[in-house]
């Protein structure tokens, strides 16, 4: 909860900080440009903070991306597929994806980091190969398709008729309220916490360790080929080498920054949309408070590694009161226990 | 050289040290003579490990001096004790066993020439050291290739290359075979003729018995009584150890004995596949699993429990056969497992009381795989009560526990479950004298209620005192078999060294 507050308080300053150099921020259309961009983020984010919180890691996630958005405007447009098929064939092969990752990590006991670093060059060239290398897009059609990602929906009562809301960011909070029902109200929430912060006490507990880590992989991958769907139909134009590079670390940066350990069994949902949102209005300041653009990576790495460093504080303060309070306890405490 | 007043080379005057959740000593004072072998025993958790982490450098005390040819000296630092002669040999042995003979003894202060080490010299110049010791090997030997025993001799030897006065051995045979514990007692013996000091940490009082001068003794954290060479005898030590009667702290009740609960037949598991076993518990019957470290006791509870698998064979719980390939099954038929380690196995340590509690029976409580809070809180409640855990409330993090009550965690994720079987591995390990009654408790409770119990201890007074039945393994087989009246010390030690006793008794 704290740590939501934390990066919570980080957004507002951000935002207001930003608001203030150029009111421009707050205009409807910086605000829905910027909102649908989170929300395209943070899908990739919460698919990669279950990997995550297993204490796996996940670096394929941005050529997924790549490979998804190209195999739609290929299947579409070259292949003359229908949009069901098309989108069926691109859930199966994310899906597929994340089965081998899994079977890989758990069966074949591969690192995560190894595995899906293999990943990120098999599909990029998948992508690449399968285009021929040749940029893609869909023009002036699939109109109804794209509106998943550039449509809007009007809010009444709730926003000024200015302002729509972007649908990718409905399917965030779709998505996000699933993930989060999920961590925390289901015995498998609880489980892969538990086995991310260690998997032999939760092998001796009688958990399907291997079954719920390929699990984990399988949301991310899927996470990721959604999101791949959406970032094509939001671009248009699409590169096969180029479309979702870097994502992957973008997604893990949003998950850190949320709050999710690399250690494994910590992280909210709440907190690395949050995280997410972070990033992207830090990107938006940089462009247009007219910060010169090379900065770019310079500035998100610093505003990353200050997160980081304060959460870290601020954890070590909490551990020191917290065994002060209960060697108190111990002290205070009757009975047989010598203290 | 030494002090004149008292001749001690080293004294250690009240000595405290606190760690979250228990005070590991109090005011613990100590001398060491030159030349002489000072045993110092006690329980576990007694604080001989702390002690000696803290002569060491290894942890500094709270409070209290240490004084070295009657002169202050103060160890800060490993280093600091390697450099006034005092070098602590581990239990688990600290060699890196890529590197050879000759690189392990020099670590850390290899002799050089312009920055590139000089080999030859380091090979050189382990030679003499590894003569003294016995040990044949050529210092270009990889430490892989040698034995545990021999590993130890380099360690010896390490020591020995940095000039220790005082060589700190704990727990050195805790893994050796009998012969290299016999070559170990040999160099130990020819250390103290060439005047070095050796602080020999043991629970295995004959050894104690057959090497020390002197025996000094520590029971919860605070010194209990010492022993001089004449006085040495196993009644006294243990007297002194336990502080108290025997019998007392060990209540045997005799139970009604149920069906048999666990049955285990011509098991061979894969760290033993040359012996096959066989073994039951009666319902409502606590059976001590004895023997010497690495006899195959923890191997055999982890294939029943299905960490391992096991070659072949059939483990039934109430007579019928269960198939087990993931401790999930053995679970689900009704078997529990308080493991040997308690930290890494036992316990999600950065999670809360209430969620360790829980983590076997959330599968049970579900709501269509929704967590069942309320039950959830309830079962964590009862737990908390009926095993008297001591903690500010279901939410604080096990980590911050003191070993007794984050055993009682594990105890309780079983109760939770209403197990048939129990396996224990070691259940009072490392946890104070207070709490380790209570889990004896516990084990009766269980044990009235109809549970078979099955515990694996490495140390005899449990296994006497709290068996109703006696298993001892030797090699990975099982021994023998001792009833309660059978039960000795002896008898469990000869069955435990190899000699085969007799057939297994029936239940009801």
């Amino acid at each position: 909860m704290k740590k939501i507050l934390g990066i919570g308080g980080l957004l507002v300053f951000v935002c207001t900080l930003t608001a203030i150099l150029n009111p421009d921020f707050v205009s409807a259309y910086n605000l829905q440009n910027t909102i649908r961009w989170t929300a395209l983020f943070g899908i990739i984010s919460v698919g990669v903070s279950f990997v995550i919180i297993t204490g796996g890691i996940d670096l394929s996630i941005g050529s997924v991306v790549g490979l998804v958005g190209s195999m739609l405007a290929w299947l579409l447009t070259q292949k003359g597929w229908s949009i069901p098929s098309a989108l069926g064939a691109i859930l199966f092969v994310s899906l597929l994806i994340g089965i081998c990752h899994g079977l890989l990590i758990t069966k074949l006991k591969l690192q995560p980091f190894v595995v899906t670093l293999c990943g990120l060059l098999l599909y990029r060239g998948a992508a690449r190969y399968i285009t021929d290398d040749q940029s893609l897009g869909f023009g002036n059609s699939y109109e109804e398709l794209r509106k998943l990602a550039v449509g809007k929906i009007q809010i009444p009562f709730l926003f000024p008729e200015s302002f729509s809301l972007p649908i990718p960011f409905v399917i965030l909070l779709v998505l996000g309220i699933t993930a989060a029902v999920f961590l925390n109200r289901t015995i498998y929430g609880r489980y892969l916490f538990a086995l991310g912060r260690n998997e032999t006490a939760a092998r001796y507990s009688g958990i399907n360790t291997d079954f719920m880590k390929i699990l984990a992989y399988v949301i991310c991958s899927l996470s990721a080929g959604i999101g791949g769907v959406l970032f094509a139909l939001d671009v248009n134009s699409i590169q096969p080498s180029g479309l979702g590079e870097f994502y992957e670390l973008y997604a893990i940066a949003a998950a850190v920054l949320g709050g999710c350990s690399l250690r494994g069994g910590e992280g909210t949902i709440t907190g690395v949309i949050i995280g997410a949102a972070v990033l992207r209005v830090l990107y938006n300041a940089i462009n247009i408070l007219r910060i010169p653009t090379h900065l770019e990576f310079a500035i998100i790495g610093a505003v990353i590694l200050a997160g980081v460093v304060t959460d870290e504080l601020v954890k070590r303060f909490a551990v020191k009161r917290r065994a002060a309070r209960q060697r108190a306890l111990e002290r205070s405490g009757a009975g047989d226990h010598f203290v | 050289m030494a002090d004149a007043s008292d001749g001690s080379l080293l004294e250690v005057r009240e000595l405290t040290k606190r760690f979250p959740g228990v005070l590991a000593l109090r005011g613990v004072s100590l001398r060491i003579l030159p030349g002489e072998v000072l045993a110092v025993i006690g329980e576990n958790g007694a604080g001989k490990s702390t002690l000696m982490k803290i002569l060491a450098g290894v942890q500094k005390a709270d409070s209290g001096e240490i004084l070295l040819n009657g002169k202050a000296a103060e160890i800060a630092s490993v280093r600091d004790a390697i450099g006034l002669g005092i070098v602590l040999i581990h239990q688990e042995l600290n060699l890196s066993d890529n590197l050879d003979i000759g690189a392990n003894i020099f670590l850390g202060r290899e002799p050089s020439r312009f920055g590139w080490m000089d080999k030859r010299r380091i090979h050189e110049a382990s030679r003499p050291v590894l003569d003294r010791i016995g040990l044949r090997h050529s210092p270009g030997t990889l430490v892989s290739q040698l034995s545990i025993g021999q590993q130890q001799m380099v360690e010896i030897a390490k020591a020995l290359s940095s000039d220790a006065r005082i060589l700190i051995m704990d727990e050195p045979t805790s893994s050796l075979s009998h012969h290299e514990a016999a070559q170990l007692f040999a160099v130990v013996r020819q250390l103290r003729s060439n005047g070095v000091s050796i602080v020999y940490i043991s629970h295995r009082l004959g050894e104690v018995k057959e090497l020390a001068d002197r025996v000094v003794v520590l029971r919860d954290g605070a010194n209990a009584g010492e022993l001089g060479r004449e006085e040495i005898s196993h009644d006294q030590m243990v007297k002194l150890m336990v502080g108290r009667d025997v019998s007392q702290f060990y209540q045997h009740v005799p139970r009604p004995k149920g069906e048999v609960a666990l049955e285990v037949r011509d098991l061979r598991t894969s760290a033993n596949p040359s012996h096959s076993i066989n073994l039951h518990v009666c319902g409502g019957e606590i059976v001590g699993l004895a023997g010497l470290v690495g006899a195959g006791r923890t191997e055999l509870l982890r294939s029943v429990f299905a960490i391992d698998p096991f070659l072949e064979g059939e483990i039934r719980v109430a007579g019928k056969r269960i198939d087990v390939s993931h401790p999930r099954d053995a679970i689900h038929a009704g078997i529990g497992l308080v493991p040997e380690d308690r930290k890494e196995q036992g316990l999600v340590l950065e999670m809360a009381v209430r969620e360790n509690l829980s983590l076997p029976s959330l599968r049970r409580d579900q709501k269509n795989g929704f967590l069942n809070r309320a039950e959830e809180n309830r079962v964590t409640t009862q737990m908390i009560r009926d095993l008297n855990i001591k903690t500010p409330g279901p939410e604080q993090v096990v980590q911050y526990l003191s070993g007794g009550n984050q055993q009682k965690v594990v105890l309780g994720k079983w109760l939770a479950m209403n197990p048939k079987v129990l396996l224990l591995d070691e259940p009072t390990r490392g946890i104070d004298v207070g709490a380790k009654r209570e889990i004896y408790r516990l084990m009766e409770q269980l044990a009235e209620t109809g549970v078979a119990v099955l515990f694996v201890s490495s140390e005899m007074e449990e296994i006497l005192g709290m068996s109703d039945r006696a298993l001892v393994m030797h090699e990975g087989r099982i021994t023998g078999e001792l009833s309660r009246g059978e039960l000795s010390e002896e008898a469990v030690m000869h069955l435990a060294t190899g000699r085969i006793h007799k057939n297994q008794e029936a239940c009801a």
